[in-house]
């Protein structure tokens, strides 16, 4: 049997690059596996919607999901573009359920949007947990009731903050019944 | 009920709308289903059952709010959350008012969001334990604990049956023991009023004062003691049945305040100024003759015929003997369950004096001498020394022992074992049927 690809791991209009090493290296020691930092050639022009000033995060999973590598076992787009989906005022990411992709937003994670002091270690620590909330819904997990695990769902930046980058023991058990 | 076992349907003709709420939901753990029109969205209401409809208001062909409408004719219990354009608020207060439980206007904050649906499981689920208790309810609301095969008990039972579905007043008459309680309980059980209290209030245990304040609360310094508010026990049977135990003892004064309620349903609280509307059925019970009383002066007329309406009459226990058996297994039973012991008969000799004893205190008597009996019996039956009394066959414990009465009371034992066959029991009694039935006359025994 082969090896599974890696988590590929790729920015779409995002500047600040630094941001993901740290979280490649947080992904594949919650998932335990490879990871990879890689650029697609992935333009979110088309799912801008000039009415709403936003990005359909449907549309960008979809470009996604096209031009992911053969070999991918997950794909995750990082961009720093604000995202909604149509029935909602915004997301900080999206993700196929038991699928193979995801997107996360730091858009709305930045400490700026708020219009307090940039923090980029607080940057970084909401853009794992919300990266491997959306990534663990791609193995079928659902949103917890555990105030501290990282799939529970936040609709609120401060909710983010709340929680660990941590699964909790439920949610561990059902991830590693997927593997 | 788990989030897997809510099922949502949404409703809307915009595929985005559609999609992005079926995957919101998903994520949650929610079974979803989605339906791009009315006729889909009524295909899938026949198929599966859902608990939440998320539903759009304007949509092409039958709308949101003609939807809703089919939707509740189908399940009244659903919950419908009606999604609207800023253009068509008008339209969703509509919707509220012809019963959605909600209405969301797009796009909506991933919050706003979070709160409805968890407010809306949370009345559904409120909703669904509602409706299983009421069916708890319906499956004891049975005359169960009413123990009884002789005919005069089995009228006792149609008259409860038909006297349930009303709301008209009942007195129910017998002697201290005989049930009265709890044939009122029945009445109360069996009807509309099921799902509200029945509020009993021991009229004859009660000084007047108490009575009063125990039948019409009171308010803060309303008398001495009196350091809070107090609702009384016609406020707590609104919507129930108020059920006056002894009302053949309570005084003059509480008898015309009474009436002034049964006939107004309207009262104040002692001390009070408001007027407190009050909406129950009454159900009264005694053991005096109030058509004697009333002739004595002891009881308001206009009471008496207020609530006289619909009248039931509990036999004594020595009038229907042939019940004393089925009785007294029901609470060797009963209390075996309770004791937990493995006394599970009576033996004959003890069942004989049983049936021939007069019983004065009726079922309650014979409850507690079972009871007793069951304490100090020893497995696997109840013998004649357990039982509180001794009699022998030449003894009989009724209160008039002339020879009148006990030919009354056998011939009624007669009647009652061979269900009122009278020439049967014209052979046993070995006098002919003409006798017989002038005897029924002259003791006035009824079926």
């Amino acid at each position: 049997m082969n090896e599974p690809g890696p988590i590929y791991i790729v920015p779409i209009h995002l500047p600040m690059i630094s941001l993901l090493k740290p979280l490649s290296e947080k992904i594949a020691a919650t998932f335990h596996c490879l990871t990879e930092i890689t650029s697609l050639p992935i333009n979110p022009t088309s799912t801008y919607d000039p009415k709403r000033n936003q990005y359909n995060s449907s549309m960008l999973l979809a470009e996604l999901i096209t031009r992911k590598p053969e070999n991918t076992y997950r794909i995750l787009g990082v961009t720093d573009l604000d995202l909604f989906i149509p029935i909602l005022t915004f997301v900080f990411g999206e993700a196929q359920l038991n699928g193979a992709a995801a997107v996360v937003s730091i858009h709305r994670l930045q400490n700026q949007f708020y219009g307090l002091t940039r923090n980029d270690k607080l940057l970084e620590a909401r853009l794992e947990k919300e990266a491997i909330h959306e990534l663990g819904h791609t193995f079928g997990l659902i949103h917890c009731r555990s105030d501290l695990c990282v799939m529970n769902v936040s609709t609120y930046v401060e909710y983010i903050d709340l929680k660990t980058p941590h699964f909790c023991q439920s949610c561990q058990k059902v991830y590693n019944e997927t593997l | 009920m788990e989030n897997k076992d809510i099922g949502i349907l949404i409703v809307d003709d915009e595929l985005g709308v559609r999609d992005s709420l079926y995957n919101w939901f998903r994520e949650d753990g929610y079974m979803v289903d989605t339906a791009q029109d009315a006729k889909e969205a009524l295909q899938k209401l026949q198929q599966d059952k859902w608990d939440i409809i998320l539903l759009d208001i304007k949509m092409p062909g039958i709308d949101g709010m003609e939807l809703q409408k089919r939707i509740k004719q189908i399940d009244t219990n659903i919950i419908i959350i009606m999604i609207t354009a800023y253009a068509s608020v008008d339209t969703a207060v509509q919707a509220l008012k012809e019963g959605a439980f909600d209405y969301i206007t797009k796009p909506f904050d991933p919050d706003e969001m979070s709160h409805l649906i968890r407010n809306a499981v949370a009345q559904r689920k409120l909703t669904t334990e509602n409706i299983q208790l009421r069916q708890k309810i319906d499956e004891l609301s049975r005359l169960d604990e009413i123990v009884g095969e002789s005919p005069s008990m089995m009228r006792v039972f149609e008259l409860v049956a038909t006297v349930a579905q009303t709301d008209s007043t009942v007195v129910i008459h017998g002697e201290s023991g005989t049930g009265k309680e709890l044939v009122a309980r029945a009445i109360h059980s069996n009807g509309p009023r099921r799902y509200f209290p029945i509020i009993a209030v021991n009229c004859g245990a009660l000084p007047e004062g108490i009575l009063e304040s125990e039948l019409f609360g009171h308010e803060k310094g309303a008398f001495t003691g009196a350091q809070y508010r107090r609702k009384g026990k016609l406020e707590m049977a609104d919507g129930g049945t108020l059920f006056l135990d002894e009302i053949g003892n309570i005084s003059m004064k509480t008898q015309m305040d009474l009436l002034r309620v049964l006939e107004t349903k309207q009262f104040t609280r002692l001390g009070g100024n408001q007027v407190i509307t009050v909406d129950f059925r009454v159900i009264c019970a005694t053991n005096r003759n109030l058509e004697k009383a009333v002739e004595e002066g002891t009881f308001r007329e206009d009471l008496y015929y207020r609530i006289n309406v619909f009248s039931i009459y509990l036999p004594p226990l020595r009038e229907r003997r042939s019940d004393i058996p089925l009785l007294a297994n029901h609470f060797v039973q009963k209390y075996a369950l309770s004791m937990n012991k493995s006394i599970t008969e009576i033996s004959p000799d003890a069942m004989d004096l049983l049936v021939r004893y007069n019983w004065p205190g009726n079922v309650r008597e014979l409850e507690n001498a079972i009871e007793r009996a069951m304490v100090i019996g020893k497995a696997p039956s109840i013998r004649p020394e357990d039982l509180p009394f001794q009699l022998s066959a030449k003894q009989s414990s009724s209160k008039d022992e002339s020879l009148e009465e006990m030919e009354k009371i056998h011939i009624l034992n007669i009647l009652e074992r061979m269900n009122w066959n009278i020439t049967r029991s014209a052979e046993i009694l070995k006098i002919d049927r003409v006798t017989l039935y002038n005897k029924i006359k002259k003791y006035g025994l009824q079926r």
